[in-house]
C-alpha cells in the first residue's frame, strides 16, 4: 500500500467556482488513519469546500485529493460516499422516516438484511447515549436538537466507514448541550479510532477534540500541527482564535 | 316530478351515468398523474424546460372544452394500431380531460420536489445515495403531500369538466345536463348536477384526508414492493383504457346527432329503420354539440347524421345564404360530395328554420300576423337569442337589420331557455325552431317570416359515401325515409319528448310503425 499512515491527502488542491472566485488555494494536507484533524477557520475560509472535496460532493479544479491511496476523481462518487460517514450542521435527518429507519439508510442501500439493520440501529442508538426502546420509533421532529444530533453521528457510523467528515456537527446547539456532547463525542471517538475530518470555528470544540488543527484563511491553510502550536503560533489568525481561546476558558473560572 | 323521486325511478341509470363519470375522471386523473409526475420531475432536473412545458399546460387550460372536442375529433392519432386522439367518445373525452388536468398536477410535483431542505437533499448526495435512490427515497415521499395536492385540484376540475364529455358522447352525468337545458327540465339538469357536485365533494374530502395525513409526517416508506405494485395498477389502468379504446366501432353502421330533442328523434328514426332493413348492427352516437357530428363524420367515426341544408350552406361551407330550397339543396349536395365524400340523400320532408316567436296573448292583443307587424310595435321590448343565433352573420345582426328592428334590450341565453323566458314575461321576443315542441306547451305564436330572410333547414340525412358502397341497402332505407316527416308532425313528436317526457326511442318506433316503415 502506498499510504498505510494516510487515508486522505490533499496535492496541491485548488478549487474555483465557475464565476472565477477562488475558494481554495494549493492545499497540501494528510490525514493520518485514526486521528482527528480539525479544519478550523471563519466563515467563508475554505473549510466545508475541503470537506466537500473529500467525498466528491465537488470536484477539485486542479490538483488531486486521495482517498485510501486512490484519487477521488477515480472512485465511483457513490461507492466512495458510502465508506465515508457525512454529518452536517442542520443534520439533514430524513424527516419521513423513523430513528431507526434514519440511522439505516446507507446498510439499506448496502442491502444488508432488515434484522441486521435493526440490530445496529440500536446498538448505535445505545452508543450515542439514546434509548432505544424509546426513540427507534420516533420521527426526527419529536427529538431536542441535541438528540437529533446524536442520531446525525449514529447514521454516518451506521455501516461502519472507516472515515467520517463532520461538518459543524453541534453549530446549532446551545452551549451547555454542546459541552456535553463534545466529551462524548470525544470519548466515542477514543473508543472508534475512526479516522475523522471535522469542520469547526469555535476553537474550544477543536481542542477538545482535535488531534491536529488546520487553520485555514481565504481559502489557504495557514497553519497545521497540534493544538499547542496554535497558541504559541506568532500569525495574527492564529492569534486571534487563540485569544478567543483564552477569552472562553476565563468565563467558567472564579476571579 | 322532484328531484327524489326522479332518483327512485331511474336509479338504474342514474347508477350507470355515475359509473360512466367515474370512469371518465379516474382514467383521465390517471392518466394525467402517470404523465404529469415524470414531467415534474423532469423539470426539477432540467429547469430550462419548465418555462415551456409549463407554459404549454398552462394554454391547455384555458381552451374551451367544446373548442378543445372540436380540434381533437379530426386528428386521428394511431399508436401501434389503437387510436388514442380522434373521433367522438371517451377516448377523446379523456384525452381532454387530461390536458385539463396536467397543470396542477406538473405544478405541484415541481414546486413539491424544488421545496425539499437542500440541506437534507444534500445528506442523501452525502451519505453515497444515486439520483434514482434521492428522488425515490427522499425527495418523492418529502414531496408527496404537495403532489397529493395537486392531484386533488386536478381531479376536482376533472369531475366538473367530464359534464362537458356528454356533448361528445361519452356518457356520464352530463348527459341528464344536457338532456334537462334541451328539455328545459330543471330536475333533469339537478339531476346531473347534484351528483356530479357530490362526487366532486367527496374526492376533495378524500384527497384532503390523504393530503393532511401524509403532510401530518407520516412515516411514508416507499418500498420497491410498493412500487411495483403501483406499477402494476397502473399497467391495468393501461390495458382497461386499451381494452375499451378497441372495443368499439369497427363492422358497425354509427349513426349520429346533434345535442338536441329534434335530432336525438330523427337520429333514432334513422337508426331503427337501418336496423331493421339492413340488419346491420347500429351504434348510436348521440347528443354531439357544435358542429362535432359534421366533425365526428368527417374522421369516420359515425356513418350517417341528419344535417339541415342551410346549416351545411352556411356554418359548414361557409358560403353567402340562398332563398331557394331546392338552389340550397343543390349546392350542398355537389359540394358535400366534391369536398367532403359526403353524400346528402333524400330530404325527410321538414324545415327547421328559425321561428320568431312572442306570447300568444301579445299576438292576439296587438294583432300580430307576421314579423314586419312585431318590428312596428317592438321599441319597448327585450329580445331573448340563443347564443348561435347571436353570434352568426345570418343571424340576429342580419335579421334585425332586414325588419328595423330596435329592442330595448336583447339577453344572450341558452337558446332551450328561451322558450321559458318568454313565456314567463322576462323577454317578448325570441328566435327558437320551427319544430321545437315547446311552442304548443307554452302556447307561443310563431310570427311569418314575411321578407323571406331565414334561409331553408331543410332536414337530409347526410352519409358518408363509403359508408353506402359498403352497405348498399343503406340507400334504399334512406330512399324510404324521403318526404316521410311533414314540420306539423315533427313537432308532434318534439313536442312528445320534451313536453310529455316520453323516449325519443319509442316515439320514434311508434312514428315509424305508424308510417309503415317497422312492423
Amino acid at each position: 500500500m502506498a499510504s498505510q499512515t494516510s487515508t486522505i491527502k490533499f496535492q496541491d488542491v485548488n478549487f474555483v467556482l465557475p464565476g472565477g472566485k477562488k475558494l481554495l488555494a494549493n492545499l497540501n494536507l494528510q490525514v493520518a488513519r485514526g486521528e482527528t484533524l480539525v479544519l478550523l477557520g471563519r466563515s467563508g475560509s475554505g473549510k466545508t469546500t475541503t470537506m466537500k472535496l473529500i467525498n466528491r460532493l465537488i470536484d477539485p479544479t486542479s490538483g488531486q485529493v486521495e482517498v485510501e491511496g486512490k484519487a477521488t476523481l477515480e472512485w465511483d462518487p457513490i461507492k466512495l460516499r458510502r465508506r465515508i460517514g457525512y454529518v452536517i450542521q442542520e443534520i439533514g435527518l430524513f424527516p419521513h422516516l423513523t430513528i431507526e429507519q434514519n440511522i439505516g439508510v446507507v446498510p439499506r442501500l448496502e442491502g444488508w438484511e432488515p434484522d441486521r439493520i435493526a440490530q445496529r440501529a440500536r446498538q448505535l442508538l445505545n452508543l450515542v447515549g439514546l434509548d432505544a426502546d424509546r426513540f427507534a420509533s420516533r420521527l426526527p421532529r419529536e427529538l431536542s436538537g441535541g438528540q437529533r444530533q446524536r442520531v446525525g453521528v449514529a447514521r454516518a457510523l451506521a455501516a461502519d466507514p472507516p472515515v467520517i467528515l463532520l461538518d459543524e456537527p453541534f453549530g446549532a446547539l446551545d452551549p451547555i448541550t454542546r459541552r456535553g456532547i463534545q466529551q462524548e463525542f470525544k470519548t466515542l471517538q477514543q473508543e472508534l479510532g475512526k479516522t475523522m475530518v471535522f469542520v469547526t470555528h469555535d476553537i474550544a470544540e477543536a481542542f477538545v477534540l482535535a488531534t491536529r488543527i488546520a487553520l485555514l484563511k481565504d481559502g489557504e491553510m495557514i497553519l497545521l500541527g497540534p493544538p499547542a502550536e496554535l497558541l504559541e503560533s506568532s500569525d495574527p489568525e492564529a492569534r486571534a482564535f487563540a485569544d478567543c481561546f483564552h477569552g472562553g476558558q476565563s468565563i467558567g473560572r472564579p476571579a | 316530478m322532484t328531484l327524489l323521486e326522479f332518483f327512485t325511478h331511474n336509479s338504474g341509470e342514474l347508477g350507470e351515468l355515475v359509473l360512466e363519470h367515474l370512469f371518465l375522471v379516474v382514467v383521465s386523473t390517471g392518466i394525467a398523474v402517470l404523465i404529469g409526475v415524470p414531467l415534474g420531475i423532469l423539470l426539477t432536473r432540467k429547469p430550462g424546460l419548465s418555462k415551456p412545458i409549463l407554459g404549454f399546460a398552462n394554454i391547455m387550460q384555458t381552451v374551451p372544452s367544446l373548442a378543445l372536442f372540436g380540434f381533437l375529433i379530426p386528428l386521428n392519432i394511431y399508436l401501434f394500431n389503437v387510436k388514442i386522439v380522434g373521433g367522438i367518445g371517451a377516448r377523446t373525452a379523456i384525452v381532454a380531460l387530461v390536458l385539463y388536468s396536467l397543470l396542477p398536477i406538473i405544478r405541484n410535483t415541481f414546486t413539491g420536489i424544488s421545496n425539499v431542505d437542500p440541506a437534507i437533499r444534500e445528506a442523501g448526495r452525502g451519505m453515497g445515495m444515486t439520483d434514482h435512490q434521492l428522488l425515490f427515497q427522499v425527495e418523492l415521499p418529502l414531496a408527496l403531500g404537495v403532489i397529493i395536492a395537486g392531484v386533488r385540484v386536478a381531479t376536482v376540475i376533472c369531475v366538473g369538466t367530464a359534464t362537458i364529455a356528454a356533448a361528445i358522447d361519452a356518457g356520464g352525468l352530463g348527459r341528464y345536463i344536457f338532456r334537462g337545458l334541451r328539455a328545459n327540465d330543471n330536475v333533469l339538469i339537478l339531476a346531473g348536477a347534484v351528483p356530479a357536485a357530490l362526487i366532486a365533494l367527496a374526492a376533495d374530502l378524500l384527497l384532503g384526508y390523504l393530503e393532511k395525513t401524509i403532510q401530518a409526517g407520516a412515516a411514508v416508506k416507499v418500498s420497491s414492493r410498493k412500487l411495483l405494485w403501483t406499477g402494476a395498477a397502473a399497467l391495468l389502468v393501461f390495458l382497461g383504457v386499451a381494452y375499451f379504446f378497441l372495443g368499439k366501432g369497427a363492422g358497425r353502421i354509427a349513426v349520429g346527432s346533434k345535442d338536441f330533442t329534434e335530432q336525438v328523434i330523427v337520429g333514432e328514426i334513422l337508426a331503427q329503420a337501418i336496423e331493421a332493413k339492413t340488419g346491420a348492427e347500429v351504434v348510436r352516437r348521440f347528443d354531439l354539440g357544435g358542429n362535432l357530428a359534421h366533425d365526428a363524420l368527417i374522421a369516420g367515426e359515425i356513418d350517417a347524421y341528419v344535417e339541415y341544408t342551410g346549416t351545411g350552406l352556411l356554418a359548414i361551407l361557409k358560403e353567402k345564404p340562398l332563398a331557394d330550397p331546392q338552389e340550397v339543396y343543390r349546392r350542398v349536395k355537389s359540394e358535400y360530395a366534391k369536398r367532403f365524400k359526403l353524400e346528402w340523400t333524400e330530404p325527410l320532408g321538414f324545415n327547421n328554420t328559425f321561428a320568431i316567436l312572442v306570447r300568444g296573448e301579445d299576438a292576439k292583443k296587438l294583432n300580430l300576423k307576421t314579423v314586419s307587424d312585431a318590428a312596428k310595435v317592438s321599441a319597448q321590448w327585450r329580445a331573448g337569442f340563443g347564443q348561435d343565433f347571436m353570434s352568426r352573420a345570418d343571424g340576429y345582426p342580419g335579421f334585425s337589420k332586414a325588419y328595423g328592428f330596435h329592442f330595448e334590450a336583447t339577453r344572450e341565453m341558452d337558446l332551450s331557455l328561451t322558450y321559458r323566458a318568454l313565456a314567463e314575461n322576462q323577454v317578448d321576443l325570441i328566435a327558437g325552431n320551427s319544430t321545437d315542441g315547446l311552442i304548443s306547451r307554452y302556447g307561443l305564436f310563431q310570427l311569418d317570416d314575411d321578407r323571406h330572410y331565414f334561409p331553408p333547414y331543410d332536414a337530409v340525412p347526410v352519409v358518408r359515401q363509403a359508408a353506402l358502397e359498403k352497405y348498399p341497402a343503406l340507400r334504399e332505407v334512406l330512399k324510404q325515409l324521403g318526404g316521410i316527416l311533414t314540420v306539423d308532425e315533427m313537432r308532434k313528436l318534439n313536442f312528445a319528448v320534451d313536453s310529455e317526457k316520453r323516449q325519443a326511442r319509442d316515439v320514434a318506433r311508434e312514428f315509424l310503425r305508424q308510417k309503415q316503415v317497422l312492423h
